[in-house]
């Protein structure tokens, strides 16, 4: 701790002696530390403030607190081990980063028109319902944040609701791994559309309930409303995308303007609102969990039978998973084929496995809408097994930037707002 | 079609200078089946795989057959009246249409006016810059670091690459957050993870790194590290000293 005629630096150290050493300055700027342990700010996100009584003077943002060398680790795994790292990074959209990831190798390979129409379909149904599930995230720590446990554990709820399909439909609550190049990793179990539409049933309720609790809540607007604004020339010029710009006046969404995974087939509408404050996110956000039910429902109409993954024995893996009694794993008449029927299929499955594909050498980017803003994939190939180099835009990374710009000048408790409001996920940031 | 058509026999004419070419590109791979010792003796030790030389598409860059090029010819002509209005029409070094994107290869000298043309030319408003991306290309000599940016136009709706490089030896590159502001940390990133320097960046930091690291983890000559892993008996190799296939 370091006191100076300046300011109290209490960056550390004991309360106690904080106090005591303020009482005998004239300083009456105080720097504190918020986090990087600290439940507020949403994993492990460092903020450095400049605190003049209650008043924010000066917000930095520090980050690098869970970075995992995600990016480097892919160089040293095939193109299709891939999709188990990127799933971990934003672990609240694990089916954007798998789908922008795969998007972007199928653009590498070149097959992105031949993917499976039903494997289309279900990565926007899954996506869909990831994005219901990050939402809810958001709003439900933001409650806690502000007190309101009820929207916590409310959120919380109505997330494992779509956890289960998840479960269900991929084995796992999240890192799913699922979205595969070339389609997905197995089609959907029996049971999962009527659970769907269980959801689909369920669902508009629950979105009401939470609508009831926040939308003309007095305390929820005290604390939101004009509070961290954000108007579009600064959005843009931060590169804040996703419900954020979408808050502030601009109906961008790539979905609309660039679509991919065919989602120029389906009728759905772009919440926009011109707040630019945090109660102006918070109504996007909503309306937006709105829209993917609309888009859940559409799905289920356009399932038809067919194959997930694309018909190629070069890329799509030929082992079919099945359920046996010691749980998930390659199907017995693919063993059966292999091990005693076909020594060249025995080969093909033991190549693509252990080695993986060639992917031509070049590069792509490619985007998808997440949850929280453009998420991009820029993948390089030299025409090896591996990538050469896989970078992730996640839109996290880009949208803390724009903390200092919403907090300084505001109040302390706003900081707080302000990083929900951004609805930033460490894994993602740091990867 | 049919000029395209007389221009694709004619490179096809061309044998000796593909050849070349070929020749010219940097060496991928070496041998065959990852053998680096005596072990391997299919003859195949000498093997040179060399990478594909660099692709310079010409005119037109707009594909009638695929709508995802549909604007390339309009951009790559009113990016080249706003350059050649301030003079810098020279240099783009070479445009490369690929899978359906548009990339131009810019010295990194002329970098800063010409993203300051993208954003700012009515024709042109790539009002969105989605960051900066390093790569390291070690074998591309005197050219090894790749910074990547991708732009994009709200307006036009059009999205499109540039690429610039610097040697490793002068890893300088001009920084680019006076114009849009949202690099700042992507170029902390890249200076993080390659060791770009970005000339004009207000505060150079390291930014997922401790302050105190020394390297930049991301580069090829970088290793990954790891620690052997036992399990009954057998060991695994940390992932960058088990054997590859390619």
């Amino acid at each position: 701790m370091t006191v100076t005629e300046d300011y109290i630096d209490a960056s550390g150290g004991d309360w106690d002696d904080v106090i005591e050493k303020a009482q005998g300055t004239s300083a009456e700027r105080l720097v504190v530390n918020m986090g990087p342990q600290h439940p507020s700010t949403h994993g492990v996100l460092r903020l450095i403030l400049t605190l003049d009584g209650e008043t924010c003077t000066e917000a930095r943002v520090a980050i690098g607190y869970l970075h995992t060398g995600i990016e480097k680790n892919m160089e040293y795994r095939t193109w299709t081990q891939g999709t188990t790292f990127v799933t971990r990074m934003d672990y609240l959209t694990p089916l954007f980063n798998e789908t922008a990831y795969c998007l972007a190798v199928e653009k590498l390979l070149d097959i992105t028109d031949r993917v499976p129409e039903r494997a289309s379909v279900i990565r926007v149904l899954l996506m869909e319902l990831n994005r219901m599930a990050s939402h809810f995230v958001a709003m439900a720590t933001f409650g806690m944040e502000l007190g309101a446990t009820t929207v916590m554990t409310n959120g919380f709820r109505e997330r494992e609701m779509i956890l289960d399909i998840f479960e269900l439909v991929t084995g796992l609550r999240m890192n799913h791994a699922y979205v595969r190049p070339g389609g997905v990793a197995q089609d959907l179990p029996p049971g999962a559309v009527g659970k769907v539409r269980e959801l689909l049933k369920e669902m508009p309720k629950r979105i009401q309930t939470m609508r009831k609790l926040l939308d003309e809540n007095p305390v929820y607007l005290a604390r939101t409303k004009d509070v961290a604004y954000l108007n579009l020339p600064g959005c843009m010029a931060l590169g804040v995308t996703g419900p954020l710009v979408r808050a502030s006046g601009l109906a961008w969404d790539l979905r609309k303007a660039k679509p991919y995974c065919g989602y120029e087939d389906y009728e759905f509408d772009v919440p926009v609102s011109d707040g630019g404050d945090v109660y102006a996110r918070y109504r996007v956000r909503i309306a937006e969990m709105e829209e993917s039910l609309r888009i859940i429902e559409q799905c289920l109409d356009k399932l038809q039978p067919g194959p997930v993954m694309i018909e190629d024995a070069k890329i799509g893996w030929p082992a079919k998973l099945a359920l046996g009694p010691d749980g998930m794993g390659n199907s017995p008449d693919h063993i059966a084929h292999i091990m005693s029927g076909s020594m060249e299929a025995l080969i093909h499955h033991f190549k693509l496995v252990t080695e993986g594909f060639r992917v031509p050498a070049g590069q792509a980017y490619a985007a998808v809408e997440s949850a929280k803003g453009e998420l991009g994939c820029y993948a390089v190939s030299d025409g090896g097994t591996r990538p050469y180099r896989v970078h992730f835009r996640d839109p996290s990374f880009t949208h803390l930037q724009a903390v200092a710009a919403m907090c300084e000048g505001g109040t302390v408790a706003d900081v707080i707002a302000a990083v929900a409001s951004i609805d930033p996920v460490m894994g993602g940031v740091d990867r | 079609m049919s000029n395209e058509n007389e221009r694709d026999e004619a490179a096809e004419n061309l044998p000796d200078q593909l050849g070349r070419e070929r020749l010219a590109a940097p060496v991928r791979r070496t041998g065959m089946f990852g053998a680096r010792t005596s072990g391997d003796t299919s003859g195949f030790g000498g093997l040179l795989v060399r990478g594909s030389a660099p692709v310079r598409s010409e005119r037109p860059f707009t594909d009638p057959d695929d709508p995802r090029t549909a604007d390339f010819d309009r951009v790559a002509d009113d990016l080249e009246t706003a350059l050649t209005a301030i003079g810098r029409e020279a240099e783009v070094e070479r445009v490369e249409v690929d899978r359906g994107e548009i990339t131009f290869h810019v010295r990194r000298e002329a970098l800063l006016e010409l993203v300051r043309v993208l954003r700012d030319d009515p024709a042109l408003r790539y009002e969105l810059c989605t960051g900066v991306v390093g790569v390291h290309y070690l074998e591309d000599i005197g050219r090894e670091l790749h910074a990547v940016y991708h732009f994009r136009s709200i307006t036009h709706n059009s999205e499109i690459r540039v690429e610039t490089t610097c040697p490793d030896a002068d890893p300088r590159i001009p920084s680019i957050v006076s114009a849009y502001p949202t690099n700042d940390w992507h170029e902390r990133e890249a200076w993080d993870f390659f060791g770009i320097v970005f000339d004009g960046h207000p505060a150079l930091t390291r930014i997922q790194m401790p302050d105190d690291w020394h390297g930049h983890p991301q580069r090829k000559d970088y290793p990954l590290g790891g620690i052997p892993v036992e399990y009954r008996g057998a060991t695994v190799p940390p992932p960058d000293e088990r054997r590859s296939y390619t």
